[in-house]
């Protein structure tokens, strides 16, 4: 699938800030899923700082605006072409070791209920089987219903209401598949929704379980199914926050608010009108 | 139990004590407790305190210093020496393997759950290789005496050991005091501390970094426990203190804040831990530390020393693998001991540790400061059984060791000199070379008997001579 995404974020400040650093981890992930034809960040007043590939794959990037400013507008657009590769991770350097991924972190900690969730994915004939019923059991378990949980509610709480959105079904897949002792991770990223999908934010969120022989897999069970073409891979980590597009700060008392806007279309062909870029 | 006294052989006085022994003999007792009175009012003026978590009270209370020095005689010294230098460099080899290709895990010579479930292991340094693959710069080894020429490792600091400014002013004003005891005896310094401190940390400055170095010292502020030190430091290597909020990143550098405009820092000493060195990295909510630095870190535009993730080689759990680590990456047979360690998460262990916990020390695997453990013989039979309810609830928070004779040694108390158990904590540096101080802090348990020398609990200090050949 040939992708074009625009995704942008404006902070509004009602008194001005400075010295705002951010960290971005929005640079799609290069695996045999993705293939990135351009790509492009821009943080409105800013200036790019450090940029490197980390321990998990991930392309990170620095940005400092020095203000005084009352806004920041931080843009991505770019093109990418995607594959299904029924949710494997294939092809995707990384060093840190999956085990790392089998810690806690406040927002996947389980309670007595995703415990009693964990127990119930029972005669898997494999660890890739007990992934699947354990995405589903996650399915089953939590609605989706936007509005009803915040950017702070824990895997536990969400199940506990029965409903949530997709960081609210990650986290809680992520925290049944730890107690069962399969590493697992939150993955941020964009969804592309065609007709007959069900209507989400095209800013979405996934996990990946570690199945030993396939490497990581993605399960998405706010739409029950593995990440395929309509997908696209930002970044992970052990939890929403740790995983966060977009990670930031700024100096003063200014009063924070936000406007997303994020937009994943089809198209035809890339046709070179901008600039291919390339990234180490 | 028997206890090796540092000093006394029998009635013999053993030799490097020969003269301190004249010393204490011809020592009038007024002029003792004038001379103690007189230590306790220079360490109040300078303003050396230490603040004790958790205990409430005068947070400035004094260290209680003990004017009766400890003394290790050259070949002693040297032995010692090697031995922590060694231990020094087979753990940063450690850190430097496990935040990379990990051959010590493919070798099947520890456990990998042991290394990556550790809350201490940070995945967000993976892969990065601090200059000249040094993780930690300042390592203090906590070492124990039995006997002669028998020392153990009791725990290894990788983050940021504190207690060294006590190491300076012991001697400081034992100088001061006494200056007659320095000419009669030959005492190796330790007040190049600083100024190899600083070499160190210069040697490790980031490959983008082009005239001399600028280091900082990051201390957590004024309320932190160890701020004097901290300040102490400062002062003696010609850096800045600074505060996360005197601190700022800009592009791919980290700069300070100065009257004559923002200046770039190359190298870090924080003595603040991990989890609020960066809120765009680690823990959302700290004030402490600096947005941004973790990304200037990882892309080699600063040093932090020590660096993010030396912590999972001090582990308690770890602990009992560093011998493995010396044999695996040096090559070499350890030439310090550690003390044998049961760990409560393996079922053999767990039953040994709970039919003999009268005899054993417990401690917590994340503990530290003397908190949260037991000392089986030195405890009732009530606290025994409160503890193994404590085991019950958490083994795999918890090791044991067998209860160590520590060696005693001269003290003053009331009614003159008595024997006290002491340890040792050398200060190691690590940078292009490995070097350290002859001597240390030599921590003294002033309670009759105690074997816990922490200052939380009640610990002293006492100045730590190396004898001149």
């Amino acid at each position: 699938m040939k992708l074009r995404v625009f995704h942008q974020t404006a902070y509004r400040y009602d008194r001005p800030v400075r010295n705002l650093v951010q960290s971005l981890r929005l640079t799609p992930s290069a695996f045999e899923g993705q293939r990135t034809h351009d790509w492009a960040i821009d943080v409105s007043g800013g200036a790019r700082g450090p940029g490197f590939r980390d321990g998990a794959g991930d392309w990170i990037e620095g940005w400092t605006v020095r203000g005084p400013t009352e806004e920041v507008v931080v843009t991505i657009s770019g093109r990418i072409e995607t594959r299904d590769t029924a949710g494997v991770l294939r092809g995707h350097r990384e060093l840190i070791h999956p085990l790392a991924y089998l810690r806690d972190t406040a927002a996947t900690r389980a309670d007595a209920g995703l415990r009693d969730l964990a127990a119930l994915a029972t005669d898997a004939a494999d660890p890739l089987d007990l992934a699947h019923r354990l995405s589903a059991t996650v399915s089953d378990a939590i609605a989706y219903a936007p509005g009803r949980t915040a950017f702070h509610t824990t895997a536990a709480e969400a199940l506990e209401q029965g409903e949530g959105v997709c960081q609210d079904h990650a986290h809680a897949l992520i925290a049944v598949a730890r107690l069962r002792d399969l590493p697992a991770r939150y993955v941020s990223g964009y969804l592309h929704s065609t007709a007959e999908g069900e209507a989400h934010e095209a800013a979405h969120a996934w996990a990946e379980l570690h199945v030993q022989g396939l490497g990581w897999v993605g399960f998405d069970p706010a739409n029950r199914c593995c990440p395929d073409e309509r997908y696209v891979r930002l970044g992970s980590g052990l939890d929403a926050s740790d995983a966060a597009p977009i990670r930031g700060i700024a100096a003063g008392q200014g009063i924070e608010t936000l406007d997303v806007a994020v937009n994943v279309e089809e198209v035809e062909r890339f046709q070179n009108q901008s600039q291919s870029q390339t990234q180490s | 139990m028997s206890y090796y006294n540092e000093m006394y052989e029998g009635s013999r006085v053993r030799e490097p004590y020969a003269r301190l022994s004249q010393w204490v003999e011809t020592m009038p007792a007024d002029f003792r407790q004038m001379k103690q009175a007189e230590a306790e009012a220079l360490f109040r003026r300078i303003g050396i305190t230490f603040a004790v978590y958790g205990e409430g009270g005068d947070p400035d209370r004094l260290i209680p210093f003990d004017m009766m020095p400890r003394v290790f005689e050259q070949a002693e010294w040297r032995r010692l020496e090697r031995g922590i230098k060694q231990r020094a460099r087979a753990l940063n080899a450690f850190l430097r393997d496990v935040y990379g290709r990990a051959e010590i895990v493919r070798a099947g010579r520890i456990p990998a759950r042991l290394v990556y479930q550790n809350e201490a292991y940070e995945k967000a340094v993976v892969g990065v290789v601090p200059p000249r693959g040094v993780y930690s710069h300042i390592i203090g080894i906590d070492l124990v005496r039995t006997a002669k020429d028998q020392f153990y490792v009791l725990e290894d600091n990788c983050r940021t050991p504190s207690g060294v400014s006590y190491m300076l002013e012991n001697r400081e004003i034992m100088m001061r005091m006494f200056p007659g005891l320095f000419r009669g005896n030959r005492i190796e310094p330790v007040d190049q501390y600083p100024d190899l401190l600083r070499r160190t940390l210069e040697s490790v400055a980031p490959a983008k970094c082009q005239d001399r170095p600028t280091c900082v010292i990051l201390t957590p502020g004024h309320f932190n426990s160890a701020y004097y030190e901290h300040s102490f430091l400062a002062n003696l290597m010609g850096v800045e203190l600074v505060e996360g909020a005197d601190l700022f990143v800009d592009g791919e550098f980290v700069f300070m804040r100065t009257t004559q405009g923002p200046k770039r820092v190359d190298v870090i000493y924080r003595r603040i831990d991990d989890p609020f060195l960066d809120p765009l990295c680690f823990r959302p909510d700290s004030m402490l530390g600096v947005p941004g630095l973790m990304d200037v870190y990882r892309s080699g535009g600063v040093s932090i020393c020590s660096a993010p993730g030396a912590g999972v080689a001090d582990d308690k759990a770890i602990y009992t693998f560093v011998p493995e680590m010396v044999r695996f990456y040096l090559g070499e047979e350890p030439l310090l001991q550690n003390v044998q360690t049961w760990t409560l998460w393996k079922d053999d262990d767990y039953r040994y540790v709970m039919e003999n916990l009268p005899d054993l020390v417990v401690k917590e695997v994340h503990g530290s400061g003397g908190y949260g453990m037991l000392v089986g013989p030195k405890s009732t039979r009530e606290e025994i059984e409160a503890f193994r309810a404590k085991i019950e609830a958490n083994p795999g928070n918890y090791i044991a060791q067998p209860t160590l004779a520590l060696s005693t040694c001269p003290t003053f108390v009331a009614e003159g000199l008595a024997p006290r158990h002491v340890d040792l904590r050398p200060y190691c540096l690590c940078g292009d070379r490995i070097e350290l101080v002859p001597g240390g802090l030599t921590r003294v348990a002033l309670r009759e008997g105690s074997l816990v020398v922490n200052s939380s609990q009640g610990g002293g200090v006492k100045d730590t001579w190396v004898l001149s050949e």
